[in-house]
């Protein structure tokens, strides 16, 4: 993808700076924890860090806001990176994400959207983003509203059935404000895409569906940058931006592993992966 | 206290060597065997495993397909994510009758740390309203172990629950099972506890505590409860005029309510039942303090059981 020029240098450090930050924090919650999913959290940081720390029309003291955008983290396995942002972003404090996972916590082991503030809706089960979001858009048409609906997919979760009936609806009714992210890291539970269920040619799968597809480089916070104000700029179509990623990127025995997708982080995996995290400066 | 022994493992490893013997077993699984434990059929009988990626409703109707010719499939999911394919599960497996056997692995709320969305507080429930359909919930390793081949050599659909945690080990080498022939773990007369899986050991604390109060509990483990053991639960409802239920499930459609109307139709006695009492749940590091906190602690078995002799 051509890249856009124009985005300042300080943005563009401020938002990597972030995208190392939420990674980071992702490690401790996980270290703290003993559980979680670290791969499919860490791939999408820079992600997240545009979404959540330049792109999304937030106002974190009014969560429940009627035309700030919709984010779905339809990858619910990945809250840790998404309970960071919404932390730094103001929803909640940092020390909450301590109590992530623990029984009375507001922050559960996937998103849940009537605990924890600045979460759009609940998830953890695969599969249902793009019909919630189709629905969101069409809901947002009637209203005469004009906010835009983000959802962060895996690319396994491109494997469920559903999701395929939600990109049909969407081409449907021209849900041009509707954007679906896949962190298309490679890899799922029990291996990599390529092992488990081809995927490939996923561009053509989303074009013959009727969305406008952008395939970028997910860690390069520029193609990220330019690849949703493209996305904004699109007139008829739902976008779809394949943000081609790294499982467990930033941290150097979990890129790439299947195996780190659920696993929690001992403490001398967890020097290592801080040590890494760092280096990376 | 019990020992504790991996229940998933011991399950992996049963259904691998149940599949080296029998080779009509085929196992079909979406994205989790390294969770479940399907790895171990996958290593021993690579040309019988299929992997159908994050698609439980077609994972469900791909069994089918081999049921059809002959084969005896297992499909295996996390209980919870079952209810994705509860319409095929419905159409093509208990109305088709075919012989699919469904494997409902992370059940109850063994997977303590992933929260609601994981628990599976209500697949007992849907897959008891199936007619067709057996429906076992194995109450320690051993007897999950016993389950697999007469699962399979069993004629038409079943469904059984499997825990990911590790479970109380209650029984040895020389346990008998047989589906639909509940057994009795404990005799007593003055209250019956029927209980399975996870909270049959918390049952016979219970009857440990219940007696030390006077009251002697028996304990029964209901491991299948479809086709429920009618003669069995007659028998406990005569002879101690009070009972229990203990399960890991919602107290809505479960053992529960199998129990209730079984007794309501017959023989009326009081009936308490313990389990999840309509909520959804939560994530917890540890699945005990969870079941405590859910209503499911051995003191919630202990006041049932007080409370239904007491309404004698
Ligand atoms: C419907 C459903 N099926 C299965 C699971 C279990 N599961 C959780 S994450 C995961 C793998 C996801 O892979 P991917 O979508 O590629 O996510 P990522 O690599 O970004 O972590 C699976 C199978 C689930 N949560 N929901
Ligand atoms: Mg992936």
């Amino acid at each position: 993808m051509a890249v856009k020029t124009g985005y300042s240098p300080e943005l563009i450090k401020k938002l990597e700076d972030m995208a190392r930050q939420l990674r980071i924090d992702v490690i401790e919650m996980t270290h703290c924890r003993g559980q979680g999913h670290p791969g499919g959290s860490l791939s999408p940081a820079e992600i997240m860090s545009v979404l959540f720390f330049h792109h999304l029309r937030l106002d974190p003291k009014k969560p429940q806001w009627e035309n700030r955008d919709r984010f779905i983290l339809s990858k619910g396995h990945a809250c840790a990176i998404l309970y960071a942002a919404l932390a730094h972003r103001g929803y909640m404090p940092l020390e909450e994400l301590e109590t992530w996972g623990c029984l009375d916590s507001r922050l559960q082991g996937h998103p849940d959207w009537k605990k924890t503030p600045g979460v759009d809706m609940t998830s953890g089960c695969l599969g249902h983003g793009i019909n919630i979001g189709a629905g969101l858009c069409l809901a947002a048409q009637l209203k005469g509203l004009d906010y835009y609906t983000y959802v962060l997919l895996g690319d396994g979760e491109l494997q469920a059935g559903i999701l395929w009936e939600g990109a049909m609806l969407a081409a449907k009714y021209k849900l041009s404000r509707l954007i679906a992210i896949v962190d298309c890291n490679g890899v799922q539970l029990d291996g990599t895409t390529e092992e488990i269920m081809p995927l490939e040619p996923l561009r053509n799968k989303w074009e013959s569906f009727g969305w406008a597809v952008l395939d970028i480089n997910g860690h390069s916070v520029p193609e990220v940058l330019a690849a949703l104000d493209k996305a904004h700029a699109n007139g008829d179509k739902p976008t779809v931006i394949i943000a081609r990623t790294v499982k467990g990127k930033g941290v150097s025995f979990m890129e790439g592993k299947a195996a780190w997708h659920g696993k929690g982080i001992n403490d001398e995996e967890y020097q290592q992966a801080m040590e890494d995290l760092k280096k990376n400066v | 206290m019990f020992k504790l022994d991996n229940t998933r493992q011991i399950f992996g490893e049963a259904l691998a060597e149940y599949g080296v013997k029998n080779k009509k077993v085929v196992v079909v699984t979406a994205d989790v065997s390294s969770s479940v434990m399907t790895t171990f059929f996958a290593q021993k009988n690579p040309e019988r495993f299929f992997n159908v990626g994050i698609a439980e409703a077609g994972m469900v109707d791909t069994a089918v397909g081999f049921a059809l010719s002959g084969f005896i499939p297992f499909a295996n999911t996390f209980a919870a994510l079952l209810l994705r394919a509860t319409e095929q599960i419905r159409t093509c497996v208990a109305y088709a009758n075919t012989n699919v056997k469904i494997v409902g692995s992370f059940a109850g709320l063994s997977d303590a740390k992933d929260g609601a969305t994981h628990h599976s507080i209500m697949d007992l429930a849907v897959f008891r309203a199936m007619p067709n359909m057996t429906v076992i919930v194995p109450s320690d390793s051993i007897e999950a172990r016993k389950m697999i081949p007469l699962m399979a050599e069993l004629e038409g659909p079943a469904y059984i629950r499997i825990s990911r945690a590790e479970m109380p080990i209650i029984f040895d080498e020389s346990h008998k099972v047989e589906i639909g022939k509940g057994i009795t773990v404990r005799d007593g007369n003055d209250v019956s506890i029927i209980a399975n899986g996870h909270l049959l050991s918390r049952a016979l604390e219970a009857a440990d505590k219940l007696s030390s109060q006077g009251i002697k509990a028996r304990v029964v483990n209901m491991h299948t409860i479809k086709p429920l053991d009618m003669p069995l639960l007659r028998k406990c409802a005569q002879e101690t005029g009070a009972i229990v239920t203990a399960e890991e499930h919602s107290i809505i459609g479960g053992l529960g309510s199998a129990v209730a109307e079984t007794i309501a139709d017959e023989n009326p006695v009081p009936v308490k039942r313990v389990g999840v009492a309509d909520k959804f749940t939560e994530s917890s590091k540890e699945l005990d303090p969870l079941l405590d906190k859910y209503g499911m602690a051995v003191d919630d078995i202990v006041k049932a059981a007080q409370q239904a002799v007491k309404q004698k």
